[in-house]
């Protein structure tokens, strides 16, 4: 273990100098997972000083004003710069092991977009140090958004147009890495469920962003430029972008939940020691979902005014997605039925799931009835369904795989004894948290408000809820403790350590970082469970031992980031003093200097020759 | 053996070639394509007519640029013809309900 005895010496900034120019993808699921962590802790203690806020009526513990960006900021942060990231974390750690491959089709690409995650998130945030954050909810709605003063806004937008841009290309790069870097016999029908999952929401992060990113441009030249896109006084349309989000919006939230049924479905079938049951109908309904997500946004807009016809078909065409989703449901179910089952923490996340997530769907299509949602629009029967939704699903869903892909991922097992009191904590304190929202909003609670009046009924709910909502907070902190310690103490796991189905238990742990000396060959769904059944320990390799070509680290992709954060600052600013200007033109200065260093240098990558390979296998 | 590895870098020559025409060919027709547009939008012909037409040759000319110049029309593109049309339905059917929705 040569390489491992080197990189202990190695100095502090050494390292850091190797993760910020790293494009091994291990390495950069793991700067995602640190970076999507930090924003969930964040976005965390905003939600619990709202909650605080609200825990007794006419509370004084923040202001209008500081609770208007409490709001705002939890909602862009949990999904922008927390679940997504997380979500591209696992995807980078076990795609490329999933299907064979030795990195990403793009590496380069890989490490920009996660920059541009990270820079963007930076730039949301510096808004709370310049006289306020972004205000004007996570939906942006004009004109609230384009009139709200400050540059809290501002940064919203630039912010999420850099991290969008990020997103994009990290979607992209999985679209690509998919369709291409398959191992020999991983046929499009046997590839792993998450890797099937992660590929459909890319595609629907492919066709979804770019309404953002138009969105996005359209305020940003309203509030920077003095456009007048959303002003209907100059003859624009606030409306308008409404749409643009919601024609994102809505492919958003299953881009957020698709991955996670992937990952559900690799946890119940490798816990319950059977294959999946119904693995082409999964497929099937996971692209269907898909296809069917993009025609129902308007679901959103129910109370705008579309219009009788207009509303019934959004509604009929929304209700349609909770057939697919059942059928999935089912199979997890006949995946466990009969199946020898072990309780383990992932298990254990994908037990809670599966109920928390049917209410989350029952409440989907209670909305999705046009009629009964001008009740519940904008009350706190929206907030308990989204929360069923996407801390039941898609939260539940990232712990399962931090649990399960953490061995994986660091060598060491997550203890199992500190996993479970973690889940048994965070399911209580979830459903403690907003089971009682349904019935706050039906009792005429409504979403946004920073106060309401003592004895309307409305006291003793919310104090429930903000109890949920500690114990929620308990149960991460007791999560952070718990990968401390096994990092601290923790032994390493060695391989294979659940008796994995899939190809990434197939590699070593730790894994080289070339990850296959030989790319394996696919005889079968779950390709490693299929070599196990016929006796043998490891993969037939599919080719002889030969070189292996990999890419060069590169700073590249962080020097150009930070070109576009300088950029940013300046397109804020520039309404100030023209002499402001320049940032954007040093900004940009760098990120396209960047760009022609990396189009004029040939950058071949270099070669691990053949004989260290048989060296080291000898070892 | 010798036989068959000489004929296989015949066959790969000819492809190549083949190749080469159809680009030299698809680019100029490219060429002539942008020539005429700009031809038309000068000419006095009805402005309607002129649009549509332009339509038509920027479709082509997008057809054009997929099948020979980023090679969609050799084998092994299933996929991604897949999603680039499954895009343009879900990206009509979403424009077209933007459209209706927002101006009727
Ligand atoms: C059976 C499937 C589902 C149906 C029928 C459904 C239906 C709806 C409807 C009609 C609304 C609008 C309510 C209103 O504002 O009055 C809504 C809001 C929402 N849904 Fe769902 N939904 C489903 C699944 C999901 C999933 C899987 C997620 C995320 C993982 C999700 C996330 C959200 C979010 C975030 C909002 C609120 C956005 C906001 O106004 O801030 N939904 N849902
Ligand atoms: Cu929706």
């Amino acid at each position: 273990m040569s390489t491992l005895a080197a990189s202990n010496k190695r100095s502090f900034w050494s390292v850091v100098w190797d993760y910020i120019t790293t494009v091994d993808h291990k390495k950069i699921g793991v700067l995602y997972l640190i970076a999507g962590g930090f924003f969930f802790l964040l976005g965390g203690l905003e939600a619990l000083a709202i909650r605080w806020q609200l825990v007794k009526p006419m509370n004084d513990f923040v202001s209008a004003g500081f609770y208007n960006e409490l709001i705002t900021m939890h909602g862009t942060t949990m999904i922008f710069l927390a679940a997504m990231p997380l979500i591209f974390a696992f995807m980078n750690a076990v795609i490329p092991l999933q299907i064979g491959a030795r990195d990403v089709a793009f590496p380069f690409l890989n490490s920009l977009g996660l920059w541009l995650f990270v820079f963007g998130g930076i730039m949301l945030n510096v808004g709370w140090f310049t006289g306020g954050a972004a205000d004007a909810g996570w939906t942006a709605y004009t004109p609230l958004s384009t009139i709200s003063p400050g540059e809290g806004m501002d940064y919203y937008v630039i912010g999420l147009q850099i991290s969008g841009a990020g997103t994009l290309m990290a979607g992209i790069n999985f679209l690509v890495t998919i369709i291409n870097m398959r191992a020999p016999g991983m046929t499009y029908m046997r590839l792993p469920l998450f890797t099937w999952t992660s590929f459909v929401a890319s595609a629907l992060i492919l066709f979804a962003f770019p309404a953002l990113t138009v969105g996005l441009f359209l305020m940003m030249f309203d509030r920077m430029f003095d456009s007048a896109f959303f002003d209907p006084a100059m003859g624009g349309n606030s409306i308008i972008w409404q749409h643009l989000f919601w024609i994102f919006g809505h492919p958003e939230v299953y881009i957020l939940i698709l991955p996670i049924f992937g990952v559900f479905s690799e946890v119940v079938s490798t816990f319950s020691r059977k294959r999946l049951f119904g693995y082409s109908a999964m497929v099937f309904a996971t692209v269907l979902i898909a296809f069917l997500g993009f025609m129902v946004w308007a679901h959103h807009m129910f109370t705008v005014g579309m219009g009788a016809a207009a509303n019934a078909i959004f509604a009929v065409a929304t209700m349609t997605i909770a057939v697919p989703t059942g059928i999935k449901i089912f199979n997890w179910l006949f995946t466990m039925w009969r199946g020898s089952i072990q309780i383990t923490t992932p298990m254990l996340y994908a037990l809670g799931f599966i109920p928390t997530f049917t209410i989350g769907g029952m409440t989907g299509v209670m909305l999705a009835a046009a009629t009964a949602d001008y009740q519940y629009h904008d009350s706190y029967f929206v907030i308990a369904h989204f929360h069923y939704v996407i801390i039941g699903g898609t939260v539940f869903g990232l712990l399962a795989a931090t649990h399960y892909w953490w061995p994986r991922m660091f060598n060491r097992m997550l203890d199992e004894r500190l996993g479970k009191i973690t889940f048994w904590i965070f399911f209580v304190g979830f459903h403690l948290t907003f089971m009682i929202q349904h019935f706050l909003g039906l009792w005429g609670m409504p979403r946004r408000y920073w106060v309401y009046l003592p004895d309307q009924g409305l006291d003793l709910g919310n104090a429930i809820s903000t109890a949920g909502a500690f114990l929620m907070a308990i149960a991460v902190l007791i999560l952070l403790y718990n990968i401390i310690k096994t990092a601290i103490k923790g032994e390493p796991c060695g391989d294979d350590p659940w008796d994995g189905r899939t190809l990434e238990w197939a590699v070593p742990i730790p894994a080289p970082h070339y990850n296959f000396k030989q790319v394996p060959l696919v005889r079968g769904l779950d390709p490693l469970w299929v070599e196990k059944m016929d006796g043998r320990k490891e993969m037939t390799p599919s080719e002889p031992l030969d070189d292996i070509h990999m890419p060069n680290n590169t700073v590249l992709p962080f020097v150009m980031t930070i070109g576009f954060f300088i950029a940013g600052f300046g397109f804020i600013y520039q309404k100030y003093d023209n002499a402001l200007n320049a940032l954007i033109f040093v900004g940009m200065g760098i990120a396209l200097g960047a760009m022609l260093v990396r189009s004029l240098k040939d950058d071949l990558g270099y070669h691990i020759p053949k004989k260290e390979l048989e060296k080291e296998a000898r070892k | 053996m010798e036989e068959r590895a000489t004929f296989n870098e015949e066959f790969i020559k000819e492809k190549r070639r083949q190749d080469m025409r159809h680009q030299v060919l698809t680019f100029s027709m490219l060429i002539i394509f942008t020539l005429i547009s700009f031809g038309m939008v000068m000419s006095d012909l009805n402005a309607m007519f002129v649009r549509m037409v332009i339509i038509l040759f920027a479709v082509v000319q997008v057809g054009f640029q997929l099948y020979y110049f980023m090679h969609m029309n050799e084998k092994g593109h299933g996929m991604p013809s897949l999603l680039f049309y499954g895009g343009c339905f879900a990206g009509f059917l979403t424009v077209l309900g933007l459209v209706v929705l927002t101006w009727w």
